[in-house]
């Protein structure tokens, strides 16, 4: 059964070739139909593989398929191929599986939209590179994932290229990335520098010839690309502008699957960490500060996937810093988990912005519960979820990371727990704004003239002078929602019945790795061939664990009773919205300022000066050159043969002369 | 040891001097001549002269070829070409459009004869000797040797020769033919003979060939730009020729 | 004893040189061309000297072939001519200069 890996990529593949030739053919909705079949068939092959693996004994439970031989220079060979083992498995089974539910919501969302069959060839590929990305049997072939998966994400967030804001998110997206490429490269360089090859399984064997310094840096230079594919502190703002894209993609790309990349990353290279605790002091730290910024930005927030988006940022930033710890396994299951619950919120947001004819502001929504039963009570689920409200699946994975970081150091569990806290608030503030309370666009719809602005100026107005979102839709035109009355209602089948199966798996998700006792952490043994246990166990015994879960318990209600109280009939709260904080930072700002404004400044210096100036002066200077010497020169060639019977006379003349001063010397 | 005239016998010296002498006087007619007529005759002389000093020096058959192919068949067909191009066709010798040429071809011509002069006072290694064989002492005549040699050793290039020799007699006749490069004179150009007179000419043929000068091939130009769309009707004459637009092909 | 080599060989550069300078001054075609004969003669004049004193009969071998080659050149050179100042009135070298700079 396990020879079946082949074919999990191998589908998505087959539908992005497909549409690439017929996808205009097949057309709406019978690409996306397609494209959802053929993931679907990846998830059932993930599924068939999953169980042989689980078969075997845990010591055997590592697989490697080698297709062809890649490439070969010198010394390196590298061979395309997967490698079969519980860490990719785990990946492979919740990509899949998530990819699935996306796609067949996509069908759905984008059901009016033009490029129909173009959406669902980009996300085939994605799902494709993606699990190229988490298969890979060595770190090209992870590279390339890497890459494809970062390429797709470009397509997908300027999807709506017409619109400039998508259009310059895109290519933000795509610079950050490459700055974390970078890294990801010159890492693989010093990996093959030394350890002579790029296969895990060979480079892992061999790590005990290389020096620590080395580690570390091989560890950092990775961390490094894994900030940049997954949104950390400081390559992180492209992420809330990737929010440009169609919800879907949010929900698939950056919130389920392809930010989760670097998490894997950090544990597919578990045991280079494990001998550089350095590097993982840094990741640990860069994460727990990631967590805490991006809480605290998400609670400023007004446009509903602007919160969502720095929500992926923070829970990202807990997941590094369960891998800084050694905490591996606590880090996989808050990715599944959150999963689970960040689809679901993303979807869930993705239908409210449907209904509400793409309006995004929070502000002029309000009072959606009764009308959209299934949509609210799953976005609910999801919000304490990830909360972290008993028993859903957030409080277990969530217990589990901050459990190991107090084992790590207080510090970083205090952090983790003041994120937590906020964790619960600002998604409840999200869903009072959304869902309860009155319906103010209701009012906004039937008084302003027309347009859905009118009602909501102060947040526009503190929108508007954010230099953070740029490009944001603040000042484009309301499109669709400008005319006539909203009906918001849930939407068809296509889409609630993925909000139920996340709703599902968001409320049980945590069953898969509980604590306080040694058989229910399945998630632990099976990932243990891999990973190995976690670095700093806090020696709890099962009374500190409950201690903690209580703990836990009760900053997630806290999280939740300040939301309520303070969200549930206001609209504006100024003390609690500060600037700072609704501007993220100042950092996107400083951004824009230090480097994107000089480095513009210094793209018009070169195109002014260096392009027109020096390098086509040189160019027109040599044409002026050779023009001029060839005005004189032309002179010449008189054209009379007697003048150039002179130049052959001379030349004898000439060589006469040299064969006598050889002669006599 | 210098060599001396002195050092021949007095037979010897006194062709030598007097055939020399004649070459010489040649050369410089044929160079000084306002004529072409009378450097071709200066030339003829030279051409004895030379071939006098073939004979003084044991190359009798050569000499007899140097009388008859240079003097009685080239410079023969020098005059014809002279005579057929016109004889009145002379140059002004007395002024030089190129101010720099004469002056410095003198120039260089002294120049080379010093080094020349100056090269010659050395011996020089010769290397060894060629397979082509002794040229005297064999008991035999001048042309039995040289025919022995040719017709051996270098029978090869002899027979290169004669090819050469075939190909530019084709050569030749290509060159001096009428200019017709189609089959034939199109019936426009027929009619445009007929009508003016003058040899045909277009505008193409003017620029290919080497027109006479820029401002009559742009008259031609613009006279065929006159003559609109008539095709093969003359269209303009300029200095005997008639200028026709050819069809298009 | 005949005359020495010597005295061959400096009336060949001579001659040569005559030619030359002739070539480079004269603008008449067809003496140009005569020019060039009179360089080829004092070639031939200097092969047969070393003919002579190298008692070597490859020296009249060259002259032989100069001569031919000189014929065909002759012929074509002149076809050229003819065909380009046919319909000229001046036949000098400087009236066709189409290739000036």
């Amino acid at each position: 059964m396990l020879h079946a890996a082949f074919l999990i990529p191998l589908f998505p593949l087959v539908g992005f070739a497909v549409l690439v030739v017929g996808g205009r053919r097949l057309g709406n909705p019978l690409a996306g139909w397609l494209a959802t079949a053929m993931v679907g068939l990846s998830f059932v092959t993930t599924v068939v593989v999953f169980a042989g693996l689980f078969e075997r004994a845990p010591g055997r439970r590592s697989f490697t398929q080698t297709w062809w031989n890649w490439f070969s220079v010198d010394r390196l060979h590298v061979s395309a191929g997967v490698l079969v083992d519980p860490l990719s498995m785990t990946m492979a089974l919740f990509v899949t599986g998530v990819s699935t539910l996306i796609h067949l919501y996509s069908i759905g969302y984008m059901e009016h939209d033009e490029q129909f069959p173009k959406f669902f060839l980009y996300l085939n590929l994605f799902v494709s590179s993606m699990l190229l990305l988490v298969l890979g049997g060595n770190f090209v072939m992870t590279f390339l994932g890497w890459e494809g998966v970062g390429v797709c994400s470009y397509f997908l967030i300027a999807f709506w290229f017409d619109r400039p804001s998508a259009a310059s998110a895109g290519k933000k997206a795509m610079i950050f990335n490459r700055i974390g490429d970078a890294g990801f490269l010159l890492a693989m360089f010093l990996i093959y520098e030394r350890t002579g090859s790029l296969q895990y399984q060979t480079v892992f064997a061999r790590l005990g010839h290389v020096g620590g310094d080395s580690l570390v840096a091989i560890a950092l230079l990775l961390f490094l690309g894994a900030t940049g594919k997954s949104a950390q502190l400081p390559l992180y703002p492209w992420l809330a502008d990737a929010m440009e894209g169609p919800t879907p993609v949010s929900a698939l790309i950056h919130a389920a699957t392809m930010v989760t990349a670097g998490v894997y990353l950090m544990c597919r290279i578990s045991p280079i960490l494990h001998l550089a605790p350095d590097a993982g002091h840094v990741i640990a730290i860069i994460g727990g500060a990631t967590a805490f910024v991006g809480a605290t930005i998400a609670c400023a927030q007004t446009d509903i996937k602007k919160i969502l988006a720095y929500s992926t940022i923070s829970q990202l930033g807990y997941m590094f810093m369960a891998a800084g710890v050694g905490a591996y396994v606590a880090a996989i299951f808050l990715m599944l988990t959150h999963a689970f619950y960040k689809a679901l919120l993303f979807l869930g947001a993705g239908s409210v912005i449907h209904a509400m004819n793409d309006e995004q502001n929070t502000k002029v929504m309000g009072g959606l519960r009764a009308l959209m039963p299934i949509t609210g009570g799953t976005f609910l689920v999801a919000w304490l979820a990830i909360g972290g409200v008993p028993p859903f699946a957030g409080f277990w994975s969530k217990g589990d990371v901050l459990l190991n970081a107090w084992g790590y150091s207080p510090a970083l569990y205090v952090l983790g727990a003041l994120t937590a806290v906020l964790t619960a608030y600002y998604l409840g503030r999200c869903y009072m704004l959304v869902f309860s309370g009155k319906a103010r666009w209701v009012e906004a719809r039937a008084t302003g003239d027309g347009t859905s602005r009118g009602h909501a100026e102060p947040a526009l107005e503190a929108d508007t002078s954010n230099p953070n979102v740029p490009h944001e839709r603040i000042a484009a035109p309301a499109g669709p929602a400008s005319h006539g009355r909203l009906h918001p209602h849930d939407p068809g089948w296509v889409m609630t019945v993925p909000l139920v199966v996340l709703a599902f798996c968001s409320v049980f998700g945590g069953l898969i790795n509980l604590p306080f006792h040694p058989s229910f952490v399945f998630l632990e043994r099976w990932l243990n061939p891999v990973v190995g246990r976690a670095l700093f166990n806090p020696h709890l015994g099962a009374g500190s664990e409950i201690i903690f879960a209580v703990i836990d318990a009760v900053l997630a209600l806290f999280g939740v009773a300040l939301a309520y109280s303070l969200w549930r009939t206001a609209v504006y709260r100024r003390e609690v919205e500060p600037t700072f904080l609704e501007r993220a930072w100042f950092i996107d700002w400083s951004y824009d300022r230090l480097l994107a404004r000089n480095s513009t400044r210094m793209a018009a210096f070169t195109s002014a000066v260096v392009e027109s100036r020096v390098i086509d002066g040189a160019v027109n200077g040599f044409a002026v050159l050779w023009r001029r010497s060839g005005t004189v020169l032309r002179r010449v060639q008189t054209g009379y043969v007697r003048n150039y019977a002179l130049g052959i006379m001379a030349g004898l003349v000439v060589l006469l002369a040299w064969v006598a001063s050889r002669t006599f010397s | 040891m210098t060599p001396h005239l002195l050092a021949a016998t007095l037979p010897d010296g006194l062709t030598f001097a007097i055939a020399g002498v004649i070459a010489l006087v040649g050369s410089l007619g044929v160079v000084l001549s306002r004529n072409p007529v009378h450097s071709a005759l200066m030339l003829i002389m030279s051409l004895f002269g030379v071939a006098v000093l073939f004979v003084e020096q044991d190359a009798q058959f050569l000499a007899a070829v140097q009388v008859i192919v240079y003097a009685g068949a080239i410079v023969v067909l020098f005059l014809f070409v002279i005579m057929l191009l016109g004889v009145d066709r002379s140059e002004a010798i007395a002024t030089e459009p190129m101010p720099a040429q004469r002056l410095m071809a003198v120039g260089l011509g002294i120049l080379a004869l010093v080094e020349i002069a100056l090269l010659s006072r050395e011996r020089w290694p010769l290397g060894a000797h060629s397979v082509a064989g002794k040229a005297r002492g064999t008991g035999h005549s001048n042309v039995y040797v040289l025919g022995r040699s040719l017709f051996t050793t270098y029978l090869l290039p002899f027979e290169v020769t004669s090819a050469l020799l075939v190909i530019a007699v084709i050569g030749a006749i290509v060159l001096a033919r009428r200019p017709r490069t189609s089959a034939g004179p199109t019936e426009g150009e027929a009619a445009a003979a007929e009508a003016g007179g003058g040899p045909l000419v277009d505008a193409g043929e003017l620029v290919g060939s080497g027109a006479p000068s820029a401002e009559r091939r742009v008259e031609a130009e613009e006279a065929l730009a006159r003559a609109g769309d008539r095709i093969g009707e003359p269209v303009g004459e300029q200095e005997g020729l008639t200028v026709v637009r050819r069809p298009e092909q | 004893m005949s005359v020495p080599a010597d005295f061959y060989l400096t009336l060949s550069a001579v001659m040569f040189t005559i030619g030359a300078v002739g070539l480079l001054v004269r603008r008449n075609v067809l003496v140009m061309f005569m020019c060039v004969e009179l360089m080829l003669n004092a070639a031939n004049l200097a092969f047969i000297t070393f003919a002579r004193e190298l008692n070597d009969v490859g020296g009249q071998i060259a002259v032989f072939f100069v001569l031919v080659v000189a014929a065909a050149e002759v012929v074509v050179g002149l076809g050229i001519i003819v065909a380009i100042f046919r319909r000229r009135v001046g036949a000098t070298a400087d009236d066709v200069h189409v290739l000036k700079g």
